[in-house]
């Protein structure tokens, strides 16, 4: 019983958090602590705060979060599989219409406007995520003195090297994290 | 369809979304480099309009995308394979986390570690963003140039909804096509 109430809550929060990541924490608040009180308003927010550190979709983190919590395992799995069912139905619906249609006039200006828009979404969520980076969370503006000096270098290097000899962005990320914590350690560990 | 196909599918959809830390716009990038760059399966266009159509579909961005990848690449069974990649590495991690997530969430080095990987996200978002940019104000299409930087005001500074900007750039780009083929035949016509 608990499996199938598990899946059709994520049923509903998967169809219907339209607009990524962000926009679903109020709806997933709601039916897991709220309605169901399947975790604690502190739980909640430790939740979030994982999510945003491990990769992945927070929805999906959630759902994984939550289902082990509640009915372990198993759990898990069917939050997962219903938050993902409606994305499956609606996004393959979609897809089918725009191979059908895509050399129609009006679907072809359609999907010009918004190619424009998406690399901007893209540039903007870029933008904050560098923010946050190189100022750290809540910075109040462009100080100088707030500039985490290890994480410019590392981002300017990171930029220089992906435009210079094109590698796999993944070993970019992985060289960061790596230098982030010998930075570390050097700090807290060399007298 | 090869074998080979549908284990690149997966692996690829896998190790991206390891390794993606944020929302959906992070591994968007990251998946547009492995797939139009490196494997040439999707050309860059078609790329946009499966973030478009992922974008204005509710549910996560990175598995709309994913699907749609596999979709267009492998049928249904690539589509199953590539949710199974992206959704398997966060379902994993955060499946052992919730059994100790205290602990992790106050480690001091693996907050380190988050923060040094930030920065490395940043830079391949920013290589992406200013070579998708540099391709669309190269098309010389001065509506997109327009469309492109409005958008990115709204969006960044106004923090207007993102769903709105696409109703938006949506209705703008097929009256403008519309508009474009009246004119064509109105010139034929004379």
């Amino acid at each position: 019983m608990i499996h199938i109430m598990l899946f059709w809550n994520f049923f509903q929060i998967g169809l219907f958090s339209v607009g990524g990541g962000y926009a679903a924490i109020p709806l997933i608040q709601s039916r897991i602590v709220q309605i169901n009180n399947w975790l604690t308003m502190t739980e909640f927010t430790d939740l979030i705060t994982i999510a945003e550190m491990t990769p992945g979709p927070i929805a999906i983190n959630s759902a994984t979060f939550v289902g082990t919590h509640v009915a372990g395992i198993a759990g898990a799995v069917v939050s997962t599989l219903g938050f993902v069912l409606p994305a499956c139905i609606i996004v393959m619906t979609l897809a089918f219409f725009y191979y059908k249609y895509k050399d129609l006039t009006v679907v072809e200006g359609i999907m010009s406007g918004l190619r424009p828009a998406v690399v901007a979404l893209i540039g903007s969520a870029g933008a904050t995520i560098l923010l946050l980076a190189l100022w750290g969370e809540g910075a109040a503006g462009f100080n100088l003195s707030g500039l985490n000096y290890q994480s410019v270098s590392l981002f300017a290097v990171g930029f220089f090297v992906l435009k210079k000899f094109k590698p796999n962005p993944i070993y970019v990320i992985l060289g960061s994290g790596a230098v982030g914590v010998i930075g570390w350690l050097f700090n807290n560990l060399a007298v | 369809m090869e074998k080979n196909t549908y284990r690149k599918l997966f692996w690829s959809t896998f190790y991206i979304s390891a390794f993606t830390f944020g929302g959906g716009f992070v591994i968007v990038p990251l998946l547009r480099k492995r797939f139009v760059d490196d494997l040439k399966w999707i050309d860059e266009n078609e790329m946009l309009d499966m973030i478009a159509i992922a974008q204005s579909s509710p549910g996560a961005i990175a598995v709309n995308t994913s699907i749609l990848i596999g979709y267009k690449v492998a049928g249904a069974l690539g589509a199953a394979l590539t949710i199974l990649g992206t959704v398997l590495p966060p379902f994993i991690i955060l499946s052992v986390i919730s059994f100790f997530y205290a602990a992790f969430r106050d480690n001091e080095i693996i907050g380190a570690l988050l923060k040094g990987m930030q920065a490395g996200v940043a830079a391949v978002i920013a290589e992406v963003v200013t070579s998708m940019g540099a391709n669309i104000i190269k098309e010389k299409n001065t509506l997109s140039t327009i469309t492109m930087i409005a958008a990115f005001t709204a969006v960044y500074f106004f923090k207007v909804n993102v769903v709105l900007i696409i109703i938006a750039c949506g209705l703008l780009g097929a009256l403008a096509a519309m508009y474009r083929k009246r004119k064509k035949l109105r010139e034929v016509q004379e």
